[in-house]
């Protein structure tokens, strides 16, 4: 089994220096790209390969770039961010990649950015990564040094300068307009869609946002081809993926394994199965504003379109896992305080739905619930749905919430029926 | 044009805008927040959704938020939608979540856009049971009150201040539920705009601080239409009274001028109207040793009557700031060659010149709506913030507009993305001006020099455009590549606007911008020309004529009149206190004014006149639109309307066979008599005009307390006072529809309590009102009238130890009104004097020290204070700050010295 | 009034943007790297040196969580509280440390050592419950072992 993504990551050692990378093949990739190829031809290699977003939202990469305007006719400056904001509660996935093998994010940013023909990558990493932050810095430095960035790359005519932004919280900064807002040095509120990023972002001048794993998949694409790529998943969508399981599993982590691997896998195997004393009673697959699924759903193969027919969503891949000894309730309430903290306060719904949803749970959870509330929240649920809100942010937050009350209703109607949490002492 | 599907059913709208404004402009109810017609759409709110349908056959559509949805062909949606109808609902109770319910003691309660859309929206009972979240509020200053508690955070504030307005002191803190609106501590709002946050704001967090102190709800608000008598460009306004008071000032949407937005002064400076130094009774002195006595209005009467039946000369000393009405009453009485117009004489032959250019063309003088459409605006000598601020909010538009029109697939609704797009892009502004000037910020190249300078770069610039126009051959240093930079950006416009003025009270910087306008009409653009002049009725004066104050001299000191009729205009304000002096020493002086100055005190009787509030008339803006205002109320029982006081005079004097008696008449009379001012009757209809046979109601259905109110002096209910001037009614019973655009005395329509109930006046939201904007141009420019002004002024040379005064304009304190209002004077400056630090350097003074000013006129003790690039060798002089009335003098010198310590200043 | 130094890292982050005012969160944090927050004073300096208004600035600063507008302990705990670390017990780590602390969420204790704050998942959930303390990343935290992690921040 193929694990391209993760190969130069060894546990507990240092990850390569430039020297090192390139080495085991690095920056071969974009050498022969800004040699060889022409934009275009990057872009439909990797349209080809079929390569979906690992933000979470499995958007088409090459797709999305193919918005940019390109030749004589794009004007003013281009760039591209490379979303490395990772704040997604139980994500922790470009964190492995950024820490293992910094050189792979910045040839496959330069990549991306040669696709678009950007004249500036930004790298938006979040500040808590501080070990990110320092192997990036030095990795930038060490690849301007030897002719990776800067005028120039690699001896031909395209340019690039790279910077790495280190951003000031907040998860809103990690949604696309959002980032855009917040590289600008503004509040991190989201843009009105269309235009697009890709028509008018930073500055107002055209702008890629992909995610850090989305990348690292770059080099190893022009390097050994679209076929290649599609044929390490098991389904249609390219390549590997890095899963990951949190909660109490007996074996947490993050492992690379081809696009597609059932769930079951990931729990049973990988993980290593539920810990001594625990049972499984529903997975959160993608990141907390992906809706639970049950032990009834493990066979869905985690591909973005297999597990939205099972009625969530990929995500960012990382599962969570609720077991037996914690409420779910208790849960679902920790996922909405998250999401109405960080809700940015521009549409009504998002602020306001889910300050109600909170109070609602926290009513709830400390046993002064009342039934007609589990219907306010299921039409709170309901109503913020995608494009009810300004951005995903609350469609997000609904995810967990109305698969919750779907899921684990017996366990809501107890905690109003008791008057009291049941798990709670 | 689009065909749109409501409901199923097909309508036709404009192209390029958003399904919002589309439907609000079919007359459907749609409710909403963030989203204004002069600001358009960021879909913060989500109020507005409506269910939209791919096809005929789609059943399910899907919610979309109609402000951000394009009215496209074929588009089709449905409000009544369940679904749809449900999410609005749903909307409100988040919002309403932590608003705190207090509308009983509210000020807003009553006129509540929240109010109205609740209701609308059917969200009438509150489920909700835990905490609100609660917050600090600010003091904002002496204009606008703060309750954040009451925020539903529609971002509507900051985008008005920030975004349409350039103030930069109030923003949007911290986020989810707890988005705070404020400034960064408490403090004064910096921008002059700042009052419109109370009619912006949708529910009660920023609202009108003056009205508080004597609050009454809006329906308890009796109203009119009026125009603000604050400055020269005449934005309409609908001031509120109770008690005979005046409660407060509202925008009174005009979509030609004002729009949807009105300056502070304009809105606060009508505390002037309840002010303690009101003259509420006449005044008469037995002899010029006498202290004056009220006397009753008969006594008044029949005392004018025995003067005038007596015969004589009578001088009448006109008023730029009162009514054509006034005015022309006062010149019937006078006769025409013994009017004077009432102003300095450098105003004078300011608004001289100003007519003269108008009328004679070709440029066509420039609303403030075109203004702010222009897309390239040269400004000569005009502070506008300070002098003209409205017109300075419409230069902040005009900026985007070449910016915008380079924008491709952004439709212009879309306002953040429009904002992003721009980033920082302006179109042209080139300000010319000796200090630096709040509009600054936006301009490409704001230039200071001394008025002469400026002239001459107004003349070379029109020499550029074209070579027949006089100019300078050079203008040395920077300046010629200036002007040669002005030129191309005007050349390179569609909409060219040249701005110029009183306000540096040179005639020649005013005819370099006519120049360039001529030079610009020349070369087949048509350009626009906006000339600010200081008072509401500073053209309208000018179009009636009159002489100078010498003249009213020459006639006082020869005997050929023996009295001498002041309308509304202290004198003192106008010429140098010895020129007063003489005029007042004429054997009879009689004044008419709002309130005590001191020419009124200087009276042998003193006539209490009507304010704006209390009286009808006609005013001429600089734009040459005239426009009538209406009694809000009745003047009070000792106050009379000036020109009912002068009828008096002029039946007793024969200088009129039989009363006008309504004002009507007069304007009749005026319109024969002065042929620039024949269509002053079509600006409104007249006191004839009926709606279903009644006229129409000043006091709302909802009026209270009419039984009541007058009981602590008469328990029996009096009859309204009738109003034989205007087919307005002083009460409740009439017609409370919607009026004819002149006559909208306040918006209201079923569901909308609110300012936004204007969306129901106007034949398309944002567009015109129904019927038309209201105003009568009285100046259209002959086509190709007019030939170059050939005078040029030498470059400006300071003489020897002299200073040159250049007139500085302060929004809150330079204007005579507005003085009396005290929220207004409490942001007032000192007076100072403004050197460039180099020249008080030399004269050894720092910002602060205290210096002798000496002008012709006399000696003024003044502090210090530094602006940077004012041109050397001129003195910065504020203009009628308390303590420097009447002695500004543009384009004189003084002298100056630093005062030893100890010496005394003057404030 | 900004040191020297500061100014210049400003200016080089300025120097990677198209405006000025891109910068400002990279400001703040060079401030706040030194002075450990970002004080009203401070605001009012780098809004002149960013030529944004005061309120501009602030309107920033007070969005984002990582922007310290209070002062702040010498050593700042952040503890994730997302909802792995919830599931790996978070909440009895947190009322373990306001205890040995004797300061609630958000506070600073007595003595100026620490600042306790909430954070959002710090991307170790594999490695559940873990905290932040400055820059170091303490995972799969014992309650047992808080004595001597806390030991290392004197
Ligand atoms: C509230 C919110 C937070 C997000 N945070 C992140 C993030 O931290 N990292 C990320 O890569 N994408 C995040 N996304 C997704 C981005 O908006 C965007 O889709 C992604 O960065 C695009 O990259 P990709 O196409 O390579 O997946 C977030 C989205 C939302 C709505
Ligand atoms: S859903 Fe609305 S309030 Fe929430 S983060 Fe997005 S835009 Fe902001
Ligand atoms: S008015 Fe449409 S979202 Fe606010």
């Amino acid at each position: 089994m193929e694990t391209p993504l993760t190969a130069n990551i060894k546990p507990g050692r240092r990850p390569p220096d430039i020297k090192a990378y390139r080495k085991a093949g690095g920056y071969r990739a974009l050498r022969e790209a800004v040699l060889k190829m022409r934009p275009e031809e990057v872009t439909q290699t990797v349209k080809d390969a079929n390569l979906k977003g690992r933000g979470g939202a499995g958007f088409d990469a090459g797709l999305k770039w193919s918005f940019v305007p390109m030749g004589e006719e794009a004007s003013g400056p281009k760039y591209v961010a490379i979303n490395a904001d990772e704040m997604e509660p139980g994500t922790f996935k470009d964190r492995l990649l950024m820490e293992g093998d910094p050189h792979q994010l910045i040839e496959g940013a330069a990549l991306a950015a040669y696709a678009i023909q950007a004249d500036v990558a930004y790298i938006f990493l979040r500040r808590e990564y501080h070990l990110s932050a320092r192997l990036l810095r030095r990795a930038i430095a060490e690849a301007y040094d030897s002719g990776c960035l800067g005028q120039g790359i690699l001896g031909s005519e395209y340019s690039l300068d790279m910077h790495l932004h280190i951003s000031a919280g907040r998860y809103m900064s990690g949604e696309e307009t959002g980032m855009l807002n917040a590289i600008e040095g503004r509040r991190a509120n989201p843009r009105a869609k269309p235009p697009y990023p890709q028509v008018s972002g930073l500055w107002g001048n055209p702008t890629v946002v992909n995610n850090v794993e989305t990348v690292c998949n770059l080099p190893h694409i022009v390097n050994n081809g679209a076929d290649w790529f599609r044929n390490l998943s098991l389904t249609a969508e390219g390549g590997t993926k890095i899963y990951g399981a949190s909660g109490r599993v007996r074996r947490p982590g993050t492992w690379e394994l081809p696009m597609g691997t059932p769930l079951r896998e990931l729990v049973e195997e990988h993980a290593g199965g539920m810990q001594q004393g625990y049972r499984l009673r529903g997975i959160i697959p993608g990141g907390a504003s992906t809706e639970f699924l049950t032990p009834a759903h493990l066979d869905v193969k985690m591909d973005f379109v297999s597990v939205e027919a099972a009625g969530s969503r990929l995500g960012t891949g990382t599962i969570i896992v609720l077991d037996d000894h914690s409420c779910p309730v208790g849960m679902t309430l920790n996922l909405e305080q998250f999401f109405l903290r960080e809700s940015c306060g521009w549409c009504t719904p998002c602020w306001g739905g889910l300050q109600y949803a909170v109070e609602l749970l926290t009513g709830i959870e400390a046993g002064a619930g009342r039934m007609e509330d589990l219907d306010t929240l299921d039409s709170l649920a309901a109503m913020l749905a995608p494009g009810h809100t300004f951005c995903a942010l609350a469609p997000g937050a609904a995810e967990p919430l109305g698969s919750a009350l779907r899921y684990f209703r017996e366990d809501f109607e107890r905690h109003i029926r008791q008057q009291r949490c049941p798990w709670s002492s | 044009m689009a065909l749109i599907y409501v409901e199923n059913k097909a309508y036709k709208v404009e192209d390029g805008q958003n399904l919002l404004a589309a439907c609000l402009s079919l007359g459907f109810d749609i409710p909403y927040f963030c989203w204004h017609p002069a600001m358009h759409s960021v879909g913060a709110c989500r109020q507005c959704a409506v269910k939209q349908f791919k096809d005929k056959h789609d059943a399910r559509g899907k919610i979309v938020m109609s402000c951000m949805t394009a009215a496209v062909d074929g588009v089709r949606i449905s409000i009544k939608d369940p679904e749809a109808h449900a999410f609005r609902a749903a909307v409100i109770e988040w919002l309403m979540l932590n608003h705190p319910h207090d509308c009983p003691v509210c000020d807003e309660g009553g006129e509540c856009h929240l109010q109205d859309m609740t209701v609308m929206t059917g969200h009438t009972r509150r489920r909700y049971r835990s905490n609100k979240r609660t917050f600090r509020n600010q003091d904002l200053g002496p204009f606008v009150s703060h309750e954040m508690n009451r925020c539903i955070q529609c971002y509507r504030c900051v985008r008005f201040y920030r975004d349409y307005a350039g103030g930069r002191d109030l923003e949007s803190f911290s986020l989810r539920n707890q988005v705070y609106f404020g400034r960064h501590e408490s403090g004064i709002l910096e921008s002059e705009f700042s009052g419109n946050l109370v009619e912006i704001c949708p529910t009660g967090v920023f609202t009108d601080k003056s009205l508080k102190q004597h609050y009454a709800r809006k329906w308890d608000l009796m109203t009119a239409p009026s125009v603000c008598v604050h400055c020269g460009l005449g934005c309409n306004t609908i001031p509120g009274e109770r008690y005979g008071t005046l409660r407060r000032i509202r925008n009174r949407y005009n979509g030609e001028v004002n729009g949807y937005f009105l300056c502070d002064r304009g809105r606060y400076g009508y505390l002037f109207v309840n002010s303690p130094d009101r003259l509420r009774q006449p005044l008469q002195r037995r002899s010029r040793n006498a202290a004056p006595e009220p006397v009753s209005v008969e006594a008044a009467l029949a005392k004018v009557e025995k003067i005038f039946s007596g015969g004589g000369g009578v001088v009448g000393i006109g008023s730029p700031r009162a009514p054509l009405e006034a005015n022309y009453a006062l010149r019937r009485l006078s006769g025409p060659d013994r009017f004077i117009a009432g102003q300095s004489d450098v105003d004078l032959a300011l608004s001289r010149v100003a007519r003269q250019i108008l009328s004679e063309g070709p440029a066509r003088s420039c609303s403030i709506s075109e203004a702010a459409d222009a897309d390239a605006v040269f400004v000569l000598g005009e502070d506008l913030s300070n002098f003209a601020p409205r017109l300075s909010l419409a230069l902040m538009q005009s900026v985007r507009r070449q910016p915008l029109e380079g924008l491709e697939g952004i439709p212009l609704w879309q306002d953040a993305a429009v904002r992003i797009a721009l980033q920082d892009q302006r179109g042209p502004l080139y300000l010319a001006m000796p200090a630096p000037t709040r509009l600054d910020a936006v301009a490409t190249v704001a230039y200071q020099d001394s008025p002469s300078g400026i002239a001459r770069l107004g003349f070379a610039v029109a020499n550029r455009l074209d070579r027949n126009a006089p100019g300078p051959e050079t203008l040395g240093r920077d300046a010629d590549s200036l002007a040669a930079e002005i030129a191309a950006a005007l050349v390179g416009a569609k909409r060219p606007l040249v701005i110029s003025g009183a306000g540096l009270g040179s005639e020649a910087v005013m005819q370099a911008a006519a120049n360039v306008a001529r030079a610009l009409a020349g070369r087949g653009q048509a350009p626009g020309l906006c000339l600010t002049l200081p008072e509401a009725n500073s053209l309208g004066a000018a179009l009636i004529g009159g002489g100078g104050l010498s003249r009213a001299v020459k006639a006082v000191e020869t005997g050929e009149a023996a009295t001498i009729v002041i309308l509304e205009n202290d004198l003192y304000r106008r010429a140098e206190p010895l020129l007063v002096e003489r005029l007042l020493a004429a054997p009879r002086v009689i004044v008419l004014d709002h309130l005590l100055n001191p020419a009124v005190e200087r009276a042998d009787m003193a006539l209490p006149a009507a304010t704006f509030a209390e009286s009808d008339g006609t005013l001429v803006s600089s734009e040459g639109r005239a426009q009538r205002f209406f009694k809000v109320m009745p003047p009070g029982e000792g106050v009379r309307e000036s020109w009912r006081w002068i009828e008096a005079m002029a039946l007793a004097a024969g200088a009129l066979e039989s009363p006008w008696g309504t004002i009507d008449n007069l304007i009749r009379d005026m319109a024969a008599d002065i042929p620039a001012l024949a269509p002053v009757g079509e600006a409104a209809p007249g006191e004839g005009f009926r709606l279903h046979g009644q006229k129409i109601a000043r006091q709302p259905r909802g009026y209270s307390g009419r039984t009541a109110m007058n009981a602590s002096v008469n328990v029996r209910e009096p009859r309204p006072p009738g109003d034989p001037d205007s087919p307005l009614a002083f009460s409740m019973e009439g017609f409370q529809g919607r009026p004819p655009a002149p006559l909208i005395q306040r918006y209201w329509s079923p569901g909308w309590n609110s300012v936004q109930a204007l969306n129901k006046f106007q034949d398309e939201v944002g567009g015109p009102l129904k019927g038309g904007d209201p105003g009568k141009r009285l100046i259209n420019p002959a086509a190709s009238g007019g030939s170059y002004s050939v005078q040029f002024p030498e470059p400006f040379v300071r003489p020897e130890g002299e200073w040159l005064i250049v007139p500085l304009y302060h929004i809150f304190g330079s204007e005579e009104l507005s003085a009396f209002s005290p929220p207004v004077m409490e942001l007032a400056p000192a007076a100072y004097v403004a050197l460039a630090p180099d020249d008080a350097a030399g004269l050894g003074a720092r910002a602060g020290s205290l210096v002798e000013v000496a002008l012709p006129g006399g000696t003024l003790r003044l502090p210090v204070r530094l602006i940077d690039s004012l041109p050397e060798g001129t003195a910065g002089l504020p203009v009628y700050l308390p303590g420097l009335e009447g002695i500004v003098s543009p384009g004189e010198f003084a002298r100056i010295r630093v005062m030893k310590q100890g010496q005394q200043g003057l404030t | 009034m900004l040191s020297k130094e500061e100014m210049q890292e400003i200016e080089v982050e300025a120097s990677r943007y198209e405006t000025r005012q891109a910068a400002a969160i990279d400001a703040m944090r060079i401030v706040q790297d030194r002075r450990g927050w970002v004080s009203d004073e401070a605001v009012l300096d780098l809004a002149g040196f960013l030529d944004m208004s005061p309120a501009e600035l602030d309107s920033v600063a007070s969005f984002y969580n990582q922007i310290f507008r209070r002062r702040v302990g010498r050593h700042v705990i952040q503890v994730c509280d997302s909802v792995s670390c919830w599931l790996m017990g978070y909440e009895p780590l947190r009322d373990l440390l306001i205890r040995m602390l004797g300061a609630g969420m958000g506070e600073t204790t007595a003595d100026g050592r620490f600042t306790l704050l909430p954070v959002v998942c710090l991307g170790a959930c594999d490695r559940a419950p873990v905290m932040l303390i400055d820059e170091d990343l303490h995972t799969n935290i014992d309650q047992g072992q808080l004595e001597t992690i806390l030991d290392k921040y004197k």
